[in-house]
């Protein structure tokens, strides 16, 4: 099937072009229409500022190449008035905190109002109850007093709600999350996850899902990314990966997780630090803290190895990991 | 990315040298207030004239590149034939003196009051800090003429003006820093360990507040420079026969059709010394002060 | 809401009354005013007289007390200079002052608004460069120095606009434009910081990625949430014109209180004095009360809780 979203050697880097930061390392991804992607690693791994090259907001000083190809246009080539007519309708994104996503001093209604207007383009904004309309699909309760609230005075499951409601108005073909439920207490953080299984089947759109809680991406996604200091290390179906993780980061991501046996809850935390950006090692940069690594691993960056139907990674040792 | 950050990696010898937090200082503006503070403490060892010889032979002689001007006196003489330079050198001695003055006598007294405020709190917290809003509950120019009808004018009326105008805004910023540091661990251990009271307000919060009062007292150099010269031009200020450059001004108005180099200078003398310190206290500020709370 | 109203009003009354205590002291500092009142062929008869009528024989805190019921009814004595009444006197020329500061504050706004918000939208440009050139010239300048540039150069050299009076429109032009690039350099730079604070929030970053058009998130998002600290700024900024008025009144002979208080000072005209500073003081601290309020309602926080 043609992927509705097309990444190939996507970089971004920061910082003085003499000594640049590279945030975001020669990333391939495809994403499928109806597809959920969940994006997984720690902070600092290029997962958020990869989003936000795909969207084109990041600061102008981040110089990004590659190419970024979007229901057949290419992302990264558009002027910037084209950009923004895209976004909202055919790609949208929800940002990390609910709690100051929202316009402090206009009502709910007000800003999902707003969004109807600029975006629909059946006019829904101009028909009383739009907004209405858009609360109730995100299941937020009492919607017809909740247009007349203003943000401070909802929770943050609320205004999450809110959010993915405004986000996805238009029906976007893809939507991106990030980080959506970090924010969020463990209890609403599961309703906000099946309002994206919903989103889904409703408006039919893809979803990308960027978050460093594995738990998440295992409930939710249909396929995982695991990215290491900027680069995707693997990449596979989401029960497989979680099944039998072949790289050995992807596997102490997982192992990192509490799990509990019994009466006891173990937890392995990742020896070692996330790398600096700035001074990258030749070779992968997972090998200073990798239990398995040979020399090898240290002096050359590993090259792409397929390991199964759509399961692919980027490891030295990625025979012996099976 | 922060230029601060240090050890990023980049090795001891391919780091590049930068400024750090607040960029490149300010080299002109300094340059501009060391001339002027060498001006105020040294200038009369450098100017022939003195700033109130009279030459009735000279009187609004224009500056020397003007048809009419003479060498001896570079920036023209007043309508007394008095040398423009020499008065404004003389006038550099006393617009910052009172300002100096008033910075660190009203920042004295507004540490003491800030800290005594901070520190006890309760009844004397109230008190002090109900007298604080009353002193800036006016326009500082409208609270300095208050004072002034009440003491008079001359240099020493002025730097007493200046002060009471002055100190409660230290009272105000020291005041709210100690509240904050008295939550920190050193100043709880010092407690603990049974210092006195006076004796952690003194050893260990002072120190702490230090760099934001000297941040602050640069920048109110530039204000006092102008609430000086305001003064001075309302003939509420300085009064003859000391040289201030808002006397100066108010002078030279009279003349301004025919001799505009009267009033040109001391503005610009003005203008120069405020916007240098002010420079110099910005780039002070941003380099240690960057939660902007001055 | 109405505890914050309640508390405000409550904190401004004690703020005005130790002003009153502030501006008895100063008055007793200038000594007994009956040597300047009475003439001097009067008897020491008529001098007790005026000290008894006045109170000026009773002890101190007595003399606060009837200082204080006096100036509550508006009485602060009669000038020495036009034998009127002080308060009177003063109360005539607020007119002036208030249409010079409110016609300064409009040229303040006009300058320092646009300025700021170009040079938050255009970070590191030649724009952002010039604007904080312009601001850090304009708190540097002293208005008495501006006012006479500009009366040197467009009432003397070029004829367009008078120096002083006080009437026709055309006489506000050099005293308005004097005052108001003063305050529009300060108004420049708190606008360019709180663009800059609100166009980097997160909202922002939202409606941006919703496709929101940039002159809707700029002038309907950003700069509502800015212009929060920014009224709070332009009320506190025309009181503080108020103040600046004196020496602007002064360089422009403009018959306002700023005028009125520095000819009472130069002739120790102590109740004109008085009367002056209490009446802007007053004054001052309305302003900053009802931005106060407005602030409250302009902020759905503050007024929904």
């Amino acid at each position: 099937m043609e992927p509705l979203l097309a990444i190939r050697g996507l970089n971004v880097r920061f910082g003085p072009s003499e000594r640049p930061v590279p945030a975001v390392a020669d990333v391939d991804l495809d994403v499928a229409p109806q597809e959920i992607v969940g994006i997984a690693g720690e902070s600092g791994s290029g997962k958020s500022t990869l989003c936000g090259a795909i969207m084109r907001t990041l600061v102008r000083t981040a110089r990004v190449s590659g190419e970024v190809m979007f229901s057949g246009r290419s992302l990264l080539t558009l002027n910037d008035g084209e950009m923004a007519r895209l976004r909202g309708r055919e790609l949208s994104m929800v940002l990390q905190n609910p709690m100051t996503s929202l316009d402090p001093l206009y009502t709910i209604g007000n800003q999902v109002e707003e969004v109807l207007r600029e975006r629909r383009r059946d006019g829904a904004g101009l028909r009383p109850g739009g907004a209405i309309e858009v609360l109730r699909r995100v299941h937020l309760t009492a919607p017809e007093l909740r247009v007349r609230q203003y943000p401070h005075q909802l929770s943050g499951g609320m205004r999450q709600r809110v959010l993915v409601g405004m986000a996805t108005a238009a029906a976007p073909k893809l939507l991106i999350a990030d980080e959506p439920t970090t924010a969020l207490d463990a209890s609403i953080q599961d309703e906000i996850l099946i309002l994206f299984r919903e989103l889904r089947e409703t408006a039919g759109s893809a979803v990308i899902i960027v978050t460093h809680d594995l738990s998440a991406i295992r409930r939710l996604s249909d396929r995982v990314v695991v990215m290491y200091a900027g680069r995707i290390v693997e990449e596979g179906p989401t029960g497989e990966v979680f099944r039998a993780p072949r790289h050995p980061y992807t596997r102490a991501l997982l192992a990192s997780l509490p799990r509990i046996e019994g009466d006891e809850v173990h937890l392995e935390p990742i020896p070692g630090q996330v790398p600096d950006l700035a001074s990258l090692p030749p070779g992968c940069a997972f090998a200073a803290r990798c239990p398995v690594a040979k020399d090898i691993c240290r002096g050359q960056r590993p090259p792409e190895s397929v390991v199964a139907d759509r399961h692919r990674l980027f490891c030295w040792r990625a025979e012996e990991t099976a | 990315m922060s230029a601060t950050s240090e050890g990023s990696g980049l090795g001891p010898f391919r780091r590049r040298f930068t400024w750090g937090r607040g960029g490149r200082p300010p080299i002109v503006a300094t340059t501009i207030c060391v001339i002027l503070v060498i001006a105020a403490l040294a200038g009369r060892n450098f100017i022939t004239l003195a700033p109130d010889e009279v030459d009735f032979t000279a009187i609004l002689t224009p500056p020397v590149w003007i048809e009419g001007g003479s060498w001896e006196h570079l920036l023209g003489t007043d309508q007394l034939g008095r040398d423009m330079l020499s008065r404004l050198v003389a006038g550099a001695r006393i617009s910052l003196l009172t300002a100096c003055a008033a910075v660190i006598a009203g920042g004295t007294i507004g540490i003491a009051l800030g800290l005594t405020a901070g520190y006890l709190g309760g009844l004397a917290e109230a008190v002090i800090m109900r007298v604080v809003d009353a002193f800036l509950a006016l326009p500082f120019i409208l609270m300095a003429l208050a004072f002034v009808a009440a003491l008079g004018t001359g240099v020493g009326n002025i730097i007493i003006v200046m002060v009471l105008t002055n100190w409660a805004r230290y009272a105000r910023l020291v005041r709210s820093e100690v509240v904050l540091i008295k939550q920190r661990d050193f100043v709880l251990l010092a407690r603990v360990a049974g210092l006195n009271r006076r004796a952690i307000a003194l050893r260990h919060i002072l120190p702490n507040v230090l760099t934001s009062i000297l941040v602050l007292a640069i920048l109110d150099v530039g204000r006092a420079i102008i609430l000086e010269s305001s003064l001075s031009f309302l003939g509420l200020g300085i009064q003859p026969p000391d040289v201030s450059w808002g006397l100066t001004l108010a002078e030279g108005r009279t003349y301004m059709t025919v001799a505009w180099w009267l009033t040109l200078w001391p503005g610009v003398a003005i203008v120069l010394a405020v916007m240098s310190f002010n420079a110099v206290g910005e780039w002070l500020k941003a380099r240690f002060d960057p939660r902007g709370q001055l | 809401m109405g505890r914050f109203i309640l508390t405000r009003l409550w904190q401004t009354l004690i703020t005005l009354l130790l002003l009153t205590v502030l501006i008895f002291i100063l008055a007793r500092l200038t000594g007994d005013p009956t040597p300047l009142v009475m003439p001097s062929e009067a008897t020491d008869a008529d001098r007790n007289f005026f000290r008894q009528q006045y109170g000026l024989d009773r002890p101190i805190h007595e003399q606060y007390v009837i200082f204080l019921r006096n100036a509550l009814r508006g009485d602060f004595g009669i000038s020495f200079r036009y034998r009127e009444p002080a308060f009177g006197l003063v109360i005539a020329a607020i007119g002036p002052t208030l249409q010079l500061a409110g016609v300064s504050m409009l040229v303040a706004m006009m300058l320092g608004l646009p300025l700021g918000i170009v040079a938050a939208l255009r970070p590191g440009s030649w724009i952002a460069a010039a604007v904080r050139a312009y601001a850090s010239l304009g708190q540097a300048i002293p208005t008495f120095w501006s006012g006479l540039m500009l009366i040197l150069f467009l009432s003397i050299t070029l004829p367009i606009f008078p120096s002083s009076g006080y009437g026709g429109p055309e006489n506000f032009v050099l005293p308005a434009v004097t005052l108001g690039f003063y305050a529009s350099a300060s108004i420049a730079m708190l606008t360019w910081a709180n663009m800059t604070e609100a166009l980097r929030s997160d909202f922002v970053q939202m409606e941006r990625v919703l496709g929101i058009p940039p002159r809707l998130i700029v002038l309907k998002h950003a700069l509502r949430n800015a212009s929060l600290p920014i009224v709070t700024y332009l009320g506190l900024q025309f009181g503080l014109l108020l103040g600046g008025a004196v020496v602007t009144e002064r360089v422009f002979a403009w018959p306002g209180v700023g005028q009125m208080l520095v000819d009472a000072i130069l002739n120790r005209d102590y109740p004109v004095v008085q009367a002056a500073v209490m009446m802007t003081a007053v004054l001052f601290m309305m302003i900053n009360l009802m931005v106060d309020l407005l602030y409250a309602v302009l902020d759905p926080r503050v007024s929904r809780s």
